[in-house]
């Protein structure tokens, strides 16, 4: 009696949370009529775009959204018994990454082949790239004309001594960057440029992208290295107190010269452990159709892999380009050398 | 006893002198193993259901950590050769300094205002008792979202100076809010309200006798404060600073967005950025033993002291009643951090959300306060049992296995959130596919997942996240409760049940209340385990602002912001609410 209070508190939390590790919460659904997305897209207008897949196939969508590294690590945990059908990353590495653990299983689909480029998707069919996004330099008008710029390699020579934004080493974007120009120029060159990029920082690297942009409007720095979305995405937003923004920043394509402007993918594989598979091809195909294409271009400001599906009219404006092909497995190969020869140079 | 307070230490002794010649008289006690003779009959007992219970708890959170610490066993690779001849040295000042200044901040705020409020009377002083709290309820990342966008270049204070003053960059000095003193300060805002509320607990508590005795000989109001209430305050305090450390420790979003190299940030360049997850996991295993050393420090400066009350006070302490420019002073020490750590983050993204927000009153809105709200509740109700199951066995126990155990289950909350998040995916990922492989093979059904991608497991990764918040509170709460009252009860024929019941509860309600409330809050502003952990289709508010956030949509993200906090307010009002009432019933006796 007198120890009763103490344990039935005990046991009724005991039950509770009993009860809470027998309700299976895991969607094990055998129909096809869904399909199970782990994905690394964090963009709030994406849930339009399933909700349009849905009233289109009549196939609901779950998803768990979190960082692609997580992600890999969690579907190589679950196993064989592991309940995602869908794996989709911001990354290119990331999707290569996945691959070398044989996370994926090739899709053999022709309506994917036709319509995404050769060097936008695996060879055999592991995975494709759905949108890209180039990171691009932003200027500030009145400081810079764009005559005096070339590309990544030029940003680092002292003539910008203090007027450069980027932001910091840890982002994978500037890993994804290094590892191109590691690509291109050898590990000595690579590990100058990014000494001469570190040296040159207006400011030390905080913030995101957006972040950059506007400092070099408010004349932190002349120059900018973002993601080509970002931009677009203020464009879009069009909110009032940005207005005199657009006006004064252009949009500057390095590298037109020589291998071209450094572009990422947001691509998507069918996992291995796949239950639900026709909905899953479904969706991966869906994700190459012209709707999705539109969606993705016009929401987040998204180049289209499609070659058919324009650019939205805010991104168009900014000029056709010269696009740095690298492919997937470079970009997986180069980052982790590119991170040491970061911190080696000194970038933060 | 039970009547007067006595002298601290004195009467507890003489207790268990008391006690001994009890013992002799009655001829020789029950030690069948041959246990060296303990001093207290509590701490005799020998391993029963209570150690057991907590064993087997520890062992539960001690899973996902053991799995970090596992990789220690694996290559050392080039990776960690590389840091080490890079950036190392400068993460580890980094995180150094970082550490130091937080502590000195959350100490010099968390005492000082909790101080006032115990032991002074100013305007405002019974407000300032809950408004103290309120930096709890923000996310750290949130007020670094805050604070970047209003002290930025591009921000609209120094925007203001330039076009007012017609300067321009550098010709004019405006206060540098980034690096590792801008971080520092950001922590040192949210996180003093754990020193706050542990210390703030503990000088109410402190006998009223003590501090009059030290007065009326003479001592001044900072004299007494220095000599005897800080000293007896002391575990509360430690442990206090200790949580507001550990939580700087484990932050990513923060130190990430402020560009500060710290362990954390290494630890998720080596893993994600690298791709190297054995050294990341090495690195993690370095800050666990980090964080070890420094609680065991801590824990030995203070072992050869005991601090207690013999009897519950029967009167609060006379407080100084303050008066012109020292309310003054009083006014606006405790007015700062309140304002700093709640009004002016709050006011950024309430101007935020006025300008381009979130649609709030959105069903899918609801649902996301309510995945917050079931996920912290529950959290809250379990970790608590928990760590009270700890504590207790902390109090009672002289086992060393229990002891090293219980010390080691509550390292989880210097650990990032993702490195916990995978600690729990791996355990749970063999036992699911085990458990299918062998229904498989016995049964010929397949039980396919049953733990990973469940609430349960999000209710793991949590306990070993937070189970050091509810543990700390608690076992500060029974520090203050001699063992000398213990003693008495057992004496008087009370079994270890009845001396819970009877003395432990009503003397811990409000550490156990203080330890639900604070993982509560804290459950609600968690991320990173949330969200890899997480079933299908289950985003909480968290993740909103994540979502956004992470997106650059800061505008956006002000919304979910606002209600983590608005939310998170709940439980810090009903615990001061709650204080507050049991401080006036003790007013009346």
């Amino acid at each position: 009696m007198t120890i009763s209070a103490n344990r039935r508190q005990f046991l009724a939390a005991g039950a509770g949370f009993g009860a809470l590790l027998a309700a299976p919460s895991i969607v094990r659904a055998q129909t096809d009529k869904v399909v199970n997305l782990y994905t690394a897209r964090h963009y709030g207008t994406d849930d339009a775009f399933y909700a349009a897949f849905k009233a289109k196939t009549g196939i609901s969508v779950n998803r768990v959204e979190a960082g692609a590294d997580a992600l890999i690590q969690r579907i190589a945990a679950e196993g064989a018994n592991s309940p995602v059908d869908v794996l989709i990353t911001v990354d290119a590495g990331n999707l290569e990454r996945a691959r070398a653990r044989d996370l994926f299983q090739p899709v053999n689909s022709e309506a994917i082949r036709a319509r995404v480029p050769a060097h936008l998707r695996d060879p055999d069919g592991h995975w494709f790239g759905f949108t890209t996004r180039a990171r691009v330099v932003y200027y500030h008008k009145d400081r810079v004309k764009p005559e005096q710029l070339s590309s990544y390699e030029d940003l680092a020579e002292p003539k910008w001594k203090g007027k450069l934004l980027v932001r910091s080493s840890s982002n994978i974007y500037n890993q994804s960057l290094t590892g191109a120009v590691l690509a291109a120029r050898g590990e000595a060159a690579t590990e100058a440029w990014a000494r001469g990029i570190a040296a040159n920082l207006a400011r030390p690297p905080r913030g995101g992208d957006t972040d950059q942009i506007r400092a070099v409007f408010a004349g932190e720095g002349d120059l900018a290295v973002a993601n080509t979305y970002y931009f677009g995405n203020l464009i879009r937003e069009n909110k009032a107190e940005d207005r005199p923004m657009f006006e004064k920043i252009g949009v500057f394509f390095p590298n037109q010269g020589d291998r071209g402007t450094h572009m990422n993918l947001s691509g998507a594989g069918m996992a291995k452990a796949a239950r639900n598979r026709e909905a899953a091809a479904q969706f991966l195909e869906y994700l190459a159709s012209d709707q999705a294409q539109q969606h993705f271009a016009e929401t987040n400001s998204e180049y289209p892999v499609v070659a058919s599906v324009p650019a939205p009219a805010r991104v168009a404006a900014w000029g056709g380009f010269k696009q740095d092909q690298l492919n997937a497995a470079t970009f997986a190969k180069n980052n982790a050398a590119a991170l040491q020869i970061m911190d080696r140079a000194g970038w933060k | 006893m039970s009547g007067h307070d006595g002298a601290l230490t004195g009467s507890s002794a003489a207790a268990r002198t008391l006690l001994r010649a009890a013992r002799t008289a009655t001829g020789p006690r029950p030690n069948p193993e041959g246990a060296p003779r303990q001093t207290a009959v509590v701490r005799q007992r020998r391993f029963d259901a209570v150690q057991g219970a907590a064993l087997v708890a520890a062992g539960l959170v001690a899973l996902p950590l053991v799995t970090v610490l596992w990789s220690l066993t694996g290559p050392y690779g080039q990776t960690l050769r590389h840091l080490a001849d890079t950036i190392l040295a400068e993460v580890l000042l980094n995180t150094l300094v970082m550490c130091v200044l937080v502590g000195l901040g959350t100490l010099v705020l968390g005492v000082g205002t909790a101080w006032l409020v115990a032991a002074c009377r100013f305007p405002g002083s019974r407000q300032f008792e809950w408004l103290l709290i309120l930096p709890l309820a923000m996310p750290s990342y949130i007020i670094g979202y805050a604070y970047m966008d209003l002290m930025a270049f591009a921000g609209p204070l120094q925007t203001a100076i330039r076009t007012t003053f017609g300067v321009g960059r550098g010709e004019y000095w405006f206060p540098p809010l980034s690096g590792v003193s801008g971080a520092s300060v950001m922590f040192t805002l949210v996180l003093y309200p754990y020193v706050y509320l542990l210390a703030r607990g503990a000088f109410v508590e402190q006998s009223a006798c003590i501090v009059d005795a030290a007065r009326a000989l003479g001592a001044r109001p900072f004299e007494a404060f220095r000599k005897i209430s800080l000293p007896m305050a002391r575990p509360a305090i430690a442990a206090g600073v200790a949580l507001a450390l550990m939580e700087t420790l484990a932050d990513f979003g923060m130190v990430q967005y402020f560009g500060v190299l710290t362990f954390t940030t290494v630890i998720f360049r080596t893993w994600f950025g690298m791709g190297d997850p054995v050294a990341a996991a090495q690195l993690a295993s370095g800050l666990l033993i980090f964080v070890l050393a420094l609680l065991l420090l801590e824990q030995h400066s203070r072992s050869q002291r005991r601090f207690s009350r013999t009897s519950r006070r029967a009167r609060l302490l006379a407080p100084y009643r303050l008066t012109g420019w020292k309310a003054g002073l009083a006014f606006a020490a405790c007015a700062l951090p309140v304002a700093l750590g709640f009004l002016v983050p709050v006011a950024v993204f309430l101007q935020m959300q006025i300008k381009g927000g979130d649609a709030v009153f959105s069903e899918q809105f609801l649902t996301l306060a309510r995945n917050s709200l079931l996920l912290a509740g529950l959290a809250a109700a379990f970790i608590t049992l928990v760590g009270a199951l700890l504590a207790y066995a902390l109090r009672v126990s002289q086992a060393p296995l229990t002891r090293g155990a219980v010390r080691f289950a509550t390292l989880g909350y210097a650990m990032p959130g993702t490195i916990i998040a995978v600690g729990v995916l791996i355990p749970f990922g063999l036992f699911d596919n085990g458990l299918d492989r062998l229904m498989q093979s016995t049964f010929g059904i397949s039980t396919g997942l049953v733990l990973s991608g469940s609430l349960a497991a999000v209710m793991l990764a949590y306990l070993v996240r937070f189970l050091a918040v509810a543990t700390h509170s608690v076992s500060s709460g029974y520090a203050r409760i001699g063992a000398n009252l213990d003693d008495a009860a057992r004496l008087l024929g009370a079994g270890p049940a009845e001396v819970v019941r009877r003395i432990h509860r009503p003397l811990l309600s409000r550490s156990l209340l203080t330890a639900a409330a604070l993982v509560f809050v804290d459950v609600m502003k968690e991320l990173p385990a949330t969200l890899i952990v997480r079933p299908f289709n289950f985003d909480t508010l968290a993740v909103r602002v994540y979502n956004f956030a992470s997106d650059e949509r800061l505008m956006q993200a002000s919304t979910s912001a606002l209600c983590i906090v608005a939310v998170g307010l709940i439980p810090v009002i009903m615990l001061s609410h709650s204080l507050r009432s049991e401080e006036n019933a003790q007013e009346r006796l």
